[in-house]
This record gives structure tokens, sequence and C-alpha cells, in this order.
């Protein structure tokens, strides 16, 4: 993995940490045995280049910089590695039999014959081919400015990965990120609510009634699935 | 070796919506009713329990109960020209798959259809004339009448316990409901939900504009409530997990809540899960099916004997059994003959979103079908002569849910991801709302369903192949809707307005989730040259199959089809029960 993203990941974790710490009047979340580092953290799926890619990516999906938590403090990647080493990943509900055509109209929906983890891992390494070849270095050893580009040159296609057959990897990896920030804190994002939180939204509360027809900020803060409050 | 299993007088394939209510009206006639149900077995509990039912990812993104496109699909093209490929994961449309089939994870949006939309073609010919009816365009009469229909209306919405407010009552027309409606015999079984502020925006800013709001007739319970099945539902939360999701709360018109214990009580009805029908077994001559073939969890093969066959396996599903086993002539565009997949018709849909910082919509206050709709647009206002398309929409404001993976509303201007996207979404989150347009869709020839060449099931069966697009004449009529939204709109005064309605050229996107308003294929009306099934929903060639579901509209009405197919189910059994039991064979 390479120094560069290690540092500038962990900086942006304790100071994320710190700063939700010293916020907070969270009981719910004190007794919680504080989470693996994402640098310790074992992945499920991804190779050891691969989760190092994950977390430079999804950093400049979602920043840490600004308001509210990036995606390395909500642990997005955490969510897409186990996401990836389970049914979805394998595409377990997908129809992918054959005939495939490379050349469909994207408005055909998803036409490739791999399911999302060989996506994942195709396209990583094709990006990686790509920064060599016009940067001389992976991604993760770009400057933060250096990854925007090549992330907003695979949004508008202007950058073009010929391994995932079919797959706008680029999607996939931004749909995953904001899942992985936005899903229930038991899927290993959204760490400690932390998006749920910035946004205003109560989770799984599921109960509002007496808050119908009412324009006023809901003054309750959410509550995940296993009753964990924050 | 196919096993033979022990001979039913019914066997109904489906056990969703009307799969259960055939159930339960057939069982009164003392006979040994049998469903079969390709999916799993769902109850309240412990299926949709609280808290674990409040997963967003799980219910509402990777759609735990719906279809799994690597058991059963199909393929799309949008031209004749065009090579159909496999819809291999959901996106515009979401099927559903085990007891109480979509019915489970709808929103509730129940309504009637207006009177003219059931006689559509005649309606068109005798106010506007043959020459507004576009090349290609092969709207239908239903043959059948509203008012024929009413009193089934009324008993779908008794049992489903939709929550509403009439607007015409035997031709008096009430305050505050929709003074556009055909008569109803009376009042909704519940009143109408509270409305969230978003609607009750809305419902001011169209009255004054003159305009006529009422509450959208809603299959979520607006208090405690018995059907006449004496099934019980309590009052709505508005929890905001309702669509896609199953009700935790027995507030929701489903098969579950509504029919489905009463129904499991009948010493004469059974339910088989994960059994799922391959084909209908016919006669040597074609002229009655002898049961239906079906395959175990196990993947054994059983041929299920039945006098009465019910197919109620969902629009897509009813034709695609029909045609593979051989039931009606397969429809052929070029030469306009056959009938099973003709007219296949979709939702014409378009919205306008509307930013106003200061106001909290607190969009996680949401229930399935919550709203204030009005019906100024719809079929039976418009001059189609005047406006150059045949249809109309209703319009509507409401929330169902504030659910941030799939209903994350921001301005376009904001980039979808970086920094910016971040302080855009603590801004806009809850800050938004947005006036849809629900319309109708013409059918067209080259809008039909057949088998696909190429692509085969699990078990090397032919996927179902759907050929459709969007046509001028229904881009007309959301282009019509889109001015008057975005007027509605200007009055409301927000700080940002954008509008997404399909325009010229729009070819048909299966990626976004549009509506699971799959409509035509096996049509109803009074011609056997022109419909697959007559106005009893009996199959013309095969008398003893009765097909239930949308696959009966010969195109798509302006409103969501539940109201309709309801009680089209319930006007099919009475005849069953009247007039075929006593004396099997073609009723017309
Ligand atoms: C997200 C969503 C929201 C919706 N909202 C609305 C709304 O607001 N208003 C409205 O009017 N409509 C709405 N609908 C549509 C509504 O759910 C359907 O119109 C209704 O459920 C149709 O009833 P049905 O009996 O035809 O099919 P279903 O209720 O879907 O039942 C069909 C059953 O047949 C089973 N089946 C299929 N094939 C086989 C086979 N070969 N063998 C055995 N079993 C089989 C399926 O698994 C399923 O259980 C919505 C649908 C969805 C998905
Ligand atoms: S919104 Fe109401 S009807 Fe819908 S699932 Fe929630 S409680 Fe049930």
């Amino acid at each position: 993995m390479s120094t560069k993203v290690l540092t500038t990941t962990r900086r942006a974790f304790l100071k994320k940490t710190a700063a939700s710490a010293a916020v907070s009047a969270l009981p719910a979340w004190t007794h919680e045995p504080a989470p693996v580092p994402l640098e310790q953290y074992q992945s499920q799926f991804f190779t050891a280049d691969e989760w190092a890619f994950i977390l430079a990516a999804t950093a400049r999906l979602i920043p840490s910089e600004g308001d509210g938590p990036g995606a390395i403090e909500a642990r997005v990647p955490v969510f897409i590695d186990l996401q990836l080493a389970g049914d979805f990943g394998k595409g377990t509900k997908w129809y992918l039999q054959g005939p495939h055509d490379p050349n469909a109209p994207p408005q055909l929906g998803y036409q490739s014959p791999l399911p999302p983890a060989e996506a994942y891992r195709a396209g990583i390494a094709n990006i990686n081919d790509w920064c060599r070849s016009n940067h001389g270095r992976p991604f993760v050893e770009l400057s933060p400015k250096e990854q925007n580009d090549v992330l907003t040159g695979l949004d508008n296609n202007q950058i073009v990965l010929t391994s995932t057959l079919g797959v706008n990897f680029f999607d996939l990896l931004l749909q995953n990120t904001k899942e992985g920030y936005f899903a229930d804190p038991m899927y290993g994002g959204n760490c400690k609510m932390s998006a749920w939180v910035h946004i205003g939204f109560p989770g799984a509360r599921a109960s509002f009634r007496e808050w119908v027809g009412v324009n006023k900020p809901y003054p309750l803060g959410p509550v995940t699935i296993a009753g964990e409050r924050a | 070796m196919v096993a033979t299993a022990k001979k039913k007088d019914v066997v109904i394939v489906g056990l969703g919506w009307t799969g259960s209510i055939v159930g339960m009206e057939l069982c009164k006639e003392g006979l040994e009713v049998l469903a079969l149900e390709r999916g799993d077995d769902r109850d309240t509990v412990p299926d949709f329990r609280y808290p674990n039912v409040a997963d967003e990812l799980k219910y509402g993104v990777r759609y735990a109960l719906m279809q799994k496109p690597r058991n059963s699909t199909l393929t799309i093209r949008r031209t004749l020209g065009e090579t159909a490929l496999p819809y291999r994961a959901l996106g515009s449309f979401l099927p559903g798959d085990g007891i109480g089939g979509a019915g489970v994870h709808w929103n509730g949006n129940t309504f009637r259809p207006m009177a003219e939309e059931l006689r559509l073609r005649s309606y068109v010919l005798e106010n506007f004339g043959e020459s507004i009816i576009s090349e290609g365009m092969t709207i239908q009469d239903w043959g059948i009448t509203y008012s024929e229909l009413e009193p089934y209306f009324d008993r779908f919405e008794k049992v489903a316990g939709i929550a509403g407010k009439a607007g015409n009552i035997n031709g008096k027309i009430v305050e505050s409901g929709n003074p556009f409606e055909a008569p109803r015999s009376g009042e909704y079984p519940m009143p109408p939900l509270p409305q969230t502020v978003d609607a009750l925006m809305f419902a001011e800013a169209a009255r004054r504009m003159g305009y006529h709001p009422y509450p959208l007739p809603s299959g979520n319970a607006s208090e405690a409530y018995t059907n006449p099945y004496g099934m019980q539902l309590g009052p709505c939360s508005f929890c905001g997990f309702c669509d896609r999701f199953g009700c935790f709360n027995y507030s929701k018109s489903s098969p579950q809540t509504c029919i489905l214990d009463a129904l499991k009580r009948k010493p004469n009805f059974e339910y088989r899960v994960n059994a799922e029908v391959l084909r209908v077994e016919l006669s040597p001559d074609h002229k009655t099916a002898t049961g239906v073939t079906y395959l175990t969890a196990e993947g054994a093969e059983v041929f299920q004997p039945a006098d009465l066959v019910i197919l109620a396996a969902y629009q897509l599903h009813n034709v695609h059994l029909m045609l593979l086993s051989g039931i009606g002539k397969p429809y052929d565009p070029v030469s306009d003959e056959g009938i099973t997949g003709k007219n296949y018709a979709y939702q014409m849909t378009g919205s306008t979103s509307l930013f106003f910082k200061d106001i909290d919509f607190n969009p996680f206050v949401g229930a399935g079908s919550n709203g204030i709709v009005i019906d100024d647009f719809a079929i039976n206002r418009i001059d189609f002569g005047a406006h150059g398309f045949i249809g109309g929409s209703y319009i509507c404001a409401g929330t169902s849910n504030g659910q941030p993976i799939r209903s994350m509303r921001l301005p376009t201007r904001t980039q979808s991801w970086g920094g910016q996207w971040k302080q855009a979404i603590k801004e806009w989150y809850g800050h938004s709302m947005s006036i849809g347009s629900h319309g109708s869709n013409m059918s067209y020839r080259d809008s039909y369903l057949d088998l696909d060449p190429t692509y085969k099931d699990r078990y090397g069966r032919p996927l179902l192949r759907m050929t459709f697009n969007w046509k001028p004449n229904d881009i007309r009529m959301t282009q019509f809707m889109k001015t008057k939204i975005e007027a509605i709109a200007k009055s409301m005064n927000p700080d940002i307005t954008e509008s997404d309605y399909k325009s010229n050229g729009a070819m048909y996107d299966v990626r976004p989730y549009q509506t699971t308003h799959n409509v035509g294929g096996a049509i109803m009306g009074t011609d056997p040259n022109t419909s697959a099934l007559n106005r009893y929903l009996q199959s013309w060639d095969v008398h003893n199959v009765f097909v239930m579901g949308a696959n009966a509209f010969p195109q798509n009405i302006q409103y969501n089809p539940t109201g309709m197919v309801g009680a089209l189910a319930y006007w099919s059994v009475a005849a069953i029960r009247k007039d075929y039991l006593p004396n099997p064979r073609s009723l017309i």
C-alpha cells in the first residue's frame, strides 16, 4: 500500500473522529469498542492494492474536508468490501447469461458478463494501468487533484476502460459509495450514523404520525436497526 | 418422470392480489382450490417485522422482495429493428415474487379509471373523429362499461380498505373530492389520510389557480378498520418505508393484511410455495386446459390436473405463460394478426422538482400513497383535437419516503460527487418537493410481447421479449402536463425549479425506476380477432382459462392500475360463479 494514501487517510480520519467526539453527547456509542482502523482492516474481497485504491478513490468521491463525514470517516470502503464479498458482488440475483453485446446502448441497462465483484477487479486494474501509462504511477500515488481529474475523466467518459466489458465502472463505484455512506451501519459504512446526522435523516425510527404536515425541523436524532442512538 | 398430483377443481397460478381475490371468492363455492406460488411464503410476522424492515439497502436498493432476474426475466428492445437484450438487473419496473406478489411492496394508490377510458376508442371517434388516431395507434374499447364495473370497484375498495374522499356520489358532486370522477355508489371505506407539508402546499396552490384538489385514494389505512372478510387494519404511522417494503404495521392494503389469513382458514383452500408453473397443459383439441405443470423447490416436475385454470401471475408472466402454452395465436406486428402479446403499454410519467431553502419538508415522514391530486387535466377534461394528443394525467404531490440512497433530490447543477455534493446533501435534503404527472400511454402496433429468439431462462424456455418505445402522441401529452405543472410550481415561488419530462425523440430507458404498471399483451375486448380475452377475462380460445391482471388493459389508463385490476378480478370471478360453473363453456 502506498504510504501517501495511508497518511492522508489516517490524518483525515483522526481529525474527524476527534471532531465528532468533541461535539458529541452520544451515550449509546461511548460503550462501543472503537472500530478497527481502516489501514488494519482485513478485507474480505479486496487485495492490498485494491484496498488502497478504494480508500483513495472513495476519499475523493466523498472527501473528508468540509462539513460532515467523508467516505473514510463513514467507513464506506468497509461497506464496499463486504458487499463485493457477498451476494451483491457475485451478482447472484442477476441474469448474466450470454450472448453479451459489448456495444449495447446504455439505456438497455447492465449488459456485462461480469458480476460486480469482477467488474471492480478488472476496473481497478484498468484504472491503475491507465494512471501508470499517463502519469507513471498508480492511482493511489497521484495527488488528490490528479485523482480528481482521473475520476472526472471516467465520469464523463473521457477515459474509457476496456476491461470492464459493458459496465460503467465509475457509476457502479459512485453508487456503491453513496450506498455505504447512507445504509444502516450494520453493513459496515455510515459509521456512527454520521451521514444520517449530517443530513438529518432519522434512520429506522419509522413512526411519524404526529409529525405529518409539520413544517419544522424534526427534533430527534437517528436510530439504527440495532437500536443504537446518535 | 412427471408426477401427477391429486386433481383439484381450481388451480390458481400466483398468489398476489388477484390470486388471493379469486381464491377467496371461489372457495365460497365449496370448490377445492389450489394456489401455486413460485416464490417464498411471506407474512407480516416474521417477514416485515420492525425494525428489520426499515432497511433501505436490503429492500429499497437490493430489492429483497422482488423477482430475481436470474430466475425470471425478459428481454427488451425499443424498435422492431433493434436486438432485444436481457433485463439483467432490475430497474424500470419491479415485479413481485412470493406470497402477496407486488401487492406486498406497492404504494397503495388505488384509483378507478374514468368512464371514458374504458371506451376510449368510441369516445375519441364520437368526440374528435378518427383522424386524430395516429398511424399505428391500436387503441380499443375494453368491452365493459364503468357502470357495470362500479359494484366491483366498490367491493375491491372495501376489501383493500381504501382511505379517500368521494367527489361524485350517485351523480351528486361532493365538496373536496374529485368532481370529475365517474359516479360512485358511496363514500370510501375510510376517511383520507392526513397530508404531508408538500401535499398541503400543492393543494393550496392548486385551489388558488381554480383547480380541484382531492386526497389521493390510499391503500394506507387512516384509522382502525375491519374489512368484509373480517381482516383488521390499523392506522398508518407514516413510517417512510412503504413502497418496495412490506408493512410491519398492518396498515398497508395487501393480500396479507386484507385476504390471506381469512383464506388460509378455509378447509378447501391449499397453497404451495416455491412451486413455479412452467406451462398450462391443453387437451388434444386445444379447446380446454387439463391443468398446469409446475416445478417443486427440489426441481421435480409435477402435473397438477384441474378443471379451471386461473392465471394470476402478473401481467408479464400471464402473457409469457400463454405464449409458452400455445393459448391464443401469437401477435405479429407486421401482418397485424394474432392476439397474444398484442398492445403492450406502460405509463408516461414526468415531474417538476421545487426547492425551498426555508421549508422543512421532513421527507422521511411519508406514506406510500399519501398525497393531493388534481384531475383538471385528466382524460375527460382535455380537448384532444385542440391539443393534438389522446390521453391525460393526474397531477399529484405527496411524499412516500425520504430514504437517502434512493430519494436524495438535488438541483442538477450540483456535482454528483466530491465536496460540493457533500455540501449540497446537507443544504438540500428535506428542502424540496416534487409535483408529478402520472399519465396514460396509448397502445401501438409495434409495442407488443412475444418470445425471444435467443435468450433462455434457467429451464431452457425462451424468455419473454418486450418491444416498446415512447411515441410522439404520448410525448405531446406529457409536454402539455409540463406546462401546467410548471405554472403551478411558479405560483408557489420556489428558490429553484427543475423539470424532468420526456421530450421529442425520447427512447425507453430500462435503468431508472419508472412504474411497475406494465399493461396489455392479453387484452380483453369484444372480438376474438382483436382481443385475447372476452369481457369476463376468459380466454376466447381455451374456455376454462381465465386471466387476471393488467394484461387485460387494451391501452394504459392515466391512473395506477390496481384499482382496475382488483375490480376486474371481482367482476370476472362473479361471472365464473354465476354463469361459468353451472355450465362451463365460452361465456360469449
Ligand atoms: C414498487 C411498486 C409500487 C407500486 N405501486 C402501485 C400503486 O401505488 N398503485 C397501483 O395501482 N399499483 C401499484 N403497483 C402495482 C401493483 O403492485 C400491481 O398492479 C398488483 O400487485 C398486480 O396484482 P397481480 O395479482 O396481477 O400480480 P402480483 O400481485 O404481483 O402477484 C403475482 C404473483 O404471481 C407469482 N408468479 C409469477 N409467475 C409465476 C409462475 N410461473 N408460477 C407461480 N407463481 C408465479 C408472483 O411471484 C407473484 O407472487 C406497484 C408495484 C410496485 C412493484
Ligand atoms: S407508510 Fe404506513 S402503510 Fe406504508 S408501510 Fe409504513 S405504516 Fe405501513
